[in-house]
């Protein structure tokens, strides 16, 4: 059997997920319309203030946009492992991090793309300042994908447990706060006019850490999880 | 493996001597701990002069400091011992990393709750969303998911396995907590205690404190060597040596 060239076997991958989330549109729609509910909520639990829920906006966004894809991060290698493929991905001869990291690659494609989308329409809900809606959306880009590569390695530790859900935010939650607070940090900084790129900076250099090192760390998390 | 290191040290890893030495070991290291403990907190309650701002309250660092040193002391030994389960696959390491946690989830816990009951009456808050506290915080979620995680799984080496590299994964919070007062220069005060050169604080109080340090890292050499014992026991049932154990409390 000839071996798949390195280029080809990632496309054939990212290509895969992407198709199987196609195919299951109604869950893509799931996170986004769970983001929409929780901002709407929030004019009525806090009363229509304009200048609270101005300063309020950036911050219950990245939070909703945290939790939704806290939802979506269950289903990343569930129904891999339910029909057996993901064993045939750790026995193939393709090195195991890469492949991971192009199924992380459509994950964050078919979930948080949607998310970053409607998130300046979000933050206009809450009366955001357009000035701050760049920053916005560049502090989601780079926070999102960390989320995704963050949550992968903690899904893959799950992956041999079933009752994983809470316990997946329980292990998240501690390593997110570095990421929510630079996030925020930048979208505040926008809004008072200040320079905000420091925090991004931030943001962009833990992202590229974590392109290096989270799919490595996936897929020893995946081999621990999975060897029984 | 290098010849340096002695030869009962690599027989301490396997089960039953580690099962014997942790038991002739945890009634010297409670001892210690109680003893120690009395001195410390008479020392610390009755003997050492109140400070001059903050009057008797100051008094429950004697308790704060040592458990927060312990907090992050017991992540470490947690991390080393979950790396060694790792890479070498041992079967003492993961019962040291597992039964480490719950013990330093204690220690977190009484940080902040004498942090908190301190910073009522000198701050005038119970919370403050200051960098050394938050972190502290987040190193109590992390002993949470580590132990979560461990009784998740079905069977227990392969829980322990993933919750040691849950740990590894954690250890970057640990110099967080600790240099989260000199990289942000927020509520929390500095550190007064040095280990290498002077201390800013006066001999009557500072040798109580030191005192209850040896009390608590005592502590939790004996609370660990129970915890393992029992651990093993139940991890190792079935085998020789633990049934010969068995018959023997059964005759006695």
């Amino acid at each position: 059997m000839r071996r798949a060239s390195l280029p080809r076997a990632c496309a054939a991958m990212l290509r895969r997920d992407l198709l199987l989330a196609w195919r299951r549109r109604g869950d893509l729609a799931m996170p986004v319309l769970y983001a929409v509910i929780v901002v709407v909520l929030f004019p009525f639990a806090l009363g229509p203030d304009l200048a609270l829920l101005q300063r309020i906006a950036g911050g219950v966004v990245l939070v909703t946009v945290l939790l939704a894809m806290l939802l979506a991060l269950d289903a990343m290698f569930a129904s891999d492992i339910e029909d057996g493929s993901l064993e045939q991905l750790v026995l193939a001869p393709q090195p195991l991090a890469l492949m991971l990291g192009m199924k992380i690659l459509a994950h964050w494609l078919a979930t948080a793309l949607p998310l970053i989308v409607i998130a300046p329409l979000l933050a206009g809900m809450l009366h955001l300042p357009t000035a701050a809606m760049p920053a916005l959306v560049l502090a989601l880009l780079l926070a999102t994908p960390l989320l995704s590569l963050l949550g992968a390695v903690l899904v893959a530790l799950t992956a041999g447990t079933r009752r994983s859900g809470m316990l997946l935010a329980l292990m998240l939650l501690p390593l997110c706060v570095p990421v929510v607070i630079f996030a925020a940090g930048a979208v505040a900084a926008a809004q008072e006019g200040l320079p905000w790129f420091a925090p991004v900076a931030w943001l962009g250099a833990a992202l590229i850490l974590c392109v290096v090192l989270a799919p490595l760390a996936c897929a020893a998390a995946l081999r621990i999880a999975l060897d029984s | 493996m290098s010849s340096w290191i002695p030869l009962w040290l690599h027989k301490l890893g396997s089960p039953p001597t580690f099962y014997r030495f942790a038991g002739a070991v945890r009634p010297w290291a409670m001892g210690l701990a109680l003893l120690a403990g009395a001195i410390g907190l008479y020392g610390g309650l009755v003997l050492a002069p109140a400070d001059y701002q903050q009057g008797d309250a100051y008094r429950i660092i004697f308790i704060h400091v040592p458990s927060a040193w312990m907090s992050m002391f017991v992540y470490a030994v947690m991390g080393v011992s979950g790396f060694m389960a790792l890479v070498w696959r041992m079967k003492l390491a993961e019962v040291v990393a597992m039964e480490s946690a719950p013990i330093g989830a204690a220690f977190t816990l009484i940080t902040l709750v004498t942090g908190s009951l301190w910073g009522k009456p000198m701050w005038g808050t119970w919370w403050t969303w200051d960098a050394r506290l938050t972190s502290e915080l987040v190193l109590l979620f992390l002993y949470l998911g580590v132990i979560g995680l461990y009784h998740a799984f079905e069977d227990r080496r392969q829980g322990a396995r993933a919750a040691s590299f849950l740990a590894i994964i954690g250890v970057i919070n640990v110099p967080i907590v600790h240099f989260s007062v000199t990289w942000w220069n927020t509520l929390h005060q500095g550190s007064t205690v040095n280990i290498f050169g002077h201390s800013k604080m006066a001999w009557d109080m500072l040798w109580p404190l030191l005192v209850m340090t040896l009390a608590t890292k005592a502590y939790y050499v004996a609370s660990l060597c129970r915890r393992a014992r029992t651990d093993l026991l139940a991890l190792e049932g079935g085998k020789d040596w633990v049934r010969r154990i068995a018959e023997d409390e059964a005759t006695r």
